[in-house]
């Protein structure tokens, strides 16, 4: 039904990058982004690495064009939004029925962290701008309104699966004819809330973390945003240089299993990658990467891994976590990494995971561990696993006209 | 030991929120987790928690809650091991 | 492709945590400019082991949904997606201010594993043991509607038959509080008679859960058509909206004189009111005009117990006294149409129709 729906930009703002060049040429470098937090403020500071971008409020607001009093949530969004329209080389945003799908799980919480410490002192203190921004679709919306986007705006919060379910809701506008574009992925900054949160739940590692790595110890969190833009066919020729590749499937699954704990064999991570090959008419073997979403958590690398190997045995794609570099960015994580998979189809890029030194026991597979261009890439699916079971899988194929 | 696992009941019940379980249900052998008590992998976090909160004994590592933290009694075996260590 | 709305539940400031038609009595308790709701025996629909984790909003939206599954008798939907502006406000705030009084020491995790938006969509799936499509949207007033409008495109894929979907948040203590320094409830004592004349700044604070089972088949249970749905973010003025509402209809091939009931958002404050007065006067200046919250209060989610409360009166054939705002009930009831703004700035609108 409706028009196929292409992949006609994206941008990117991470800890190894403030935008989707400087991304990838970490990755050409093996220029990991984990070390000791320079921006967020807190008790675990030496306990912890993360990964965050490398630039203080300040500093974002001015590119970002923003005050910079405003979460630093939307000051990540409106960079990597903007890149992302900027690549298209579409021009006027005015000239298009625009919609703007933001994913995010924070909302303005780095703020509201501020204002509630002065606030439980004296429930008449603390600046009220400091939450009038609390909600996660104010992050949408402040965003929204910088680049002009009114036809369709919304936001979205499945945990670590957000932003890629922003990808499979723009893309259901699109289908649907309600608009002709859409701006779609997430953003995170890091807070305390949920550095404090990830903590409680012991899954952490002190040290820079190993995904699918036997020897794993847990995640980093890191920050950021990206996004990709979504084009109707018509569109999709008048493209600066052509479309990237187009989203040929996508699926989405409960494992029904644990709040937050995957079940041990990935039920849901198996049901949204078969989902996924479904609605894109392709079968397990003619996947040529999977972008891994690869905490280097015990429990997500081997439910993800055991899933992988149901549905893709003998044939394996090459698989790696960009989460090795970037962070686990939770609800920018689908966004930056479906960004990186629609390049991976564009350029033949193969991502590699850093840390990796032991093949996990569960599987008979190990990920790739250096970068490499020029590849003969048809078809890259990205993987997204969060909180509440919710398992997402995205499929992003060259186009087959050429 | 008897004390000590009276009050590790009462605590254990207040920091789960188990409503309607009352201390002396609570066998000091019974299982905590899957058919006993019902706790999961949650509950095995809180509890690492509440070792640190009342007992200063901290967990570092999550894989030892379920030895740990099998029943009352082994619960309580371990508050004293550590005590007497320290 | 017809969209029947199958089945509903709604947990509310009134007695409506049951089957069956609106509640006859109507008399929701405000507590200065705050309305709490009425909390049934959650008991009856979750089991005493998974309700010791549960905050209010997770109970509340658990019930909604067993309610309106049980009304359509639908065991498994085939999509579970929710809207919540706020998401787990009361898990938030617990884990927040233990983290700040507690200098980020000794933190247990169920306040936080909680405090995700999505988890009153997750633990629906969780009891319902349901592996489908589950999707969760938190954009301020538009939270339901994207929710609902994410329903109707999955259900014209045609691959799903019965969708659960619907909206909730909770007032707290804190939300109250803060949201009460913008200035955004009434200063002065309110009651749910008086609320909608009222000629002041500022409204009543409200929340709620309402849950809808949406299918494409016209069951024995279902009571509406959902017809359409639209929404505009920020329209410049109350003509652009007159526009959209015109516009809209057409869209669906109705006249103005067609819309038997217009339910409209009005909730007492005088200035977002000038809205729906624009509206009523200039469009619908003939029909009856129903409101509803002074009933539920205000929330960015409240648009869906404004749609709960437009199957009831489609059920019944009937528009209860409480929600008659202007004109005279009409004795037949075809057609609704449902106008409602958050804040001036989300708004929009359901048409629903009886089947």
């Amino acid at each position: 039904m409706g028009s196929d729906v292409w992949i006609g930009g994206g941008g990117v703002i991470c800890g190894i990058g403030d935008n989707l060049p400087e991304c990838i040429d970490a990755f050409r470098r093996m220029s990991t982004g984990a070390g000791v937090m320079e921006n967020l403020s807190s008790a675990l500071r030496s306990s912890f690495p993360v990964v965050e971008v490398k630039a203080d409020n300040f500093t974002l607001a001015a590119r970002a064009g923003l005050p910079s009093h405003i979460s630093r949530t939307a000051l990540l969004s409106l960079i990597a939004a903007r890149e992302a329209w900027e690549s298209t080389g579409l021009g006027d945003i005015r000239n298009y029925r625009v919609g703007f799908v933001s994913a995010n799980t924070v909302g303005g919480m780095d703020k509201t962290e501020d204002f509630f410490a002065e606030y439980m002192k004296d429930p008449q203190q603390g600046h009220l701008h400091q939450v009038v921004n609390h909600e996660c679709g104010s992050i949408t919306e402040l965003v929204a309104d910088a680049l002009g986007i009114r036809h369709h705006v919304t936001t979205i919060s499945t945990a670590c699966s957000s932003g890629a379910n922003a990808l499979m809701y723009g893309s259901r506008l699109i289908r649907n004819n309600m608009v002709d574009v859409v701006i779609a992925g997430g953003t995170d900054a890091l807070t305390r809330f949920t550095l404090n949160g990830f903590n409680t739940l012991m899954i952490l590692d002190t040290e820079s973390s190993r995904p699918f790595d036997d020897t794993r110890k847990g995640l980093n969190l890191g920050e950021g945003a990206g996004y990709v833009v979504l084009v109707k066919d018509e569109l999709s020729e008048v493209l600066r240089r052509g479309p990237w590749c187009r989203l040929s499937g996508f699926a989405n699954a409960n494992d029904a299993y644990h709040q937050t704990a995957s079940s041990p064999d990935g039920t849901g991570n198996y049901l949204a990658m078969k989902g996924a090959l479904e609605m894109s008419g392709l079968k397990p073997e003619q996947i040529d990467y999977i972008n891994l979403h690869g905490t280097g958590t015990q429990n997500n690398d081997s439910a993800e891994g055991l899933a992988i190997d149901r549905l893709f045995a003998p044939h394996y794609p090459q698989v790696s976590s960009t989460k090795s570099f970037t962070g686990h960015t939770l609800g920018a994580s689908g966004g930056i990494e479906a960004v990186f998979s629609a390049m991976a189809v564009r350029e033949g890029y193969i991502y590699p995971n850093a840390n990796f030194t032991t093949r996990m026991k569960e599987v008979p597979f190990s990920p790739v561990t250096g970068f490499s261009e020029g590849n003969k890439i048809q078809h890259v699916m990205s993987n997204s696993f969060g909180f509440g079971g919710n398992c997402s899988s995205l499929i992003f194929s060259m186009s087959t006209e050429g | 030991m008897e004390k000590l696992m009276a009050a590790l009941k009462a605590q254990i019940i207040e920091q789960l929120n188990l409503q309607e379980v009352k201390p002396e249900e609570i066998g000091d052998d019974q299982p905590l987790f899957k058919d006993g008590l019902g706790l999961d992998s949650i509950d095995a976090l809180e509890l690492i928690v509440l070792l640190q909160q009342n007992y200063n004994i901290r967990i570092a590592n999550p894989e030892q809650g379920p030895e740990i933290f099998r029943s009352v009694r082994t619960i309580a075996e371990f508050i004293t091991a550590h005590q007497n260590k320290n | 492709m017809n969209i029947y709305i199958q089945g509903t539940g709604c947990v509310s400031p009134l007695e409506t945590a049951a089957e069956g038609p609106f509640p006859v009595v109507v008399n929701p308790s405000y507590e200065g400019a705050r309305l709490k709701v009425s909390d049934p025996d959650y008991k009856q629909w979750i089991d005493i082991k998974q309700i010791r984790r549960m905050s209010r909003i997770i109970k509340m939206g658990v019930a909604a949904a067993k309610l309106s599954l049980a009304e359509a008798s639908v065991e498994m939907p085939d999509a579970i997606i929710t809207g919540t502006a706020y998401g787990c406000l009361d898990d938030t705030g617990v884990f927040l201010t233990k983290m700040i009084s507690q200098n980020e020491e000794m933190l247990t995790p169920t306040s936080f594993i909680q405090s995700t938006h999505n988890t009153v969509a997750g633990q629906i799936a969780l009891m319902l043991n349901c592996h489908a499509y589950n999707n969760t949207f938190v954009h301020k007033g538009f939270s339901f509607e994207s929710a609902l409008l994410d329903s109707i495109m999955i259900l014209k894929e045609g691959n799903s038959r019965h969708i659960l979907m619907g909206a909730m948040d909770e007032l707290t203590n804190h939300s109250f509080n803060i949201i009460s320094r913008f200035n955004r409830f009434k200063k002065e004592p309110v009651t749910h008679t008086e609320l909608l004349q009222s000629t002041t700044h500022g409204t009543v604070a409200g929340e709620g859960a309402a849950c809808f089972v949406l299918g494409t088949e016209k069951s024995d249970s279902a009571m509406a058509r959902l017809t359409g749905l639209t929404t505009s973010y920020k329209p410049g003025s109350t003509a652009e909206i007159a526009a959209d509402i015109i516009a809209f209809l057409a869209v669906h091939e109705i006249a103005q004189e067609d819309i038997d009931l217009l339910i409209t958002g009005r909730n007492g404050d005088v200035e977002g009111d000038t809205w729906y007065d624009h509206v009523e006067r200039t469009l619908f200046p003939n029909q009856a005009v129903g409101c509803f919250k002074h009933l539920c209060g205000e929330y960015p989610t409240a648009a869906s117990f404004g749609m709960w409360a437009g199957c009831k009166v489609l059920s019944s054939g009937q528009v209860p006294a409480d929600v008659l705002f202007k004109g005279k009930a009409p004795e037949k009831i075809k057609k609704i149409l449902i106008y409602n703004h958050y804040k001036e700035t989300h708004h929009s609108l359901i048409l629903l129709t009886g089947c």
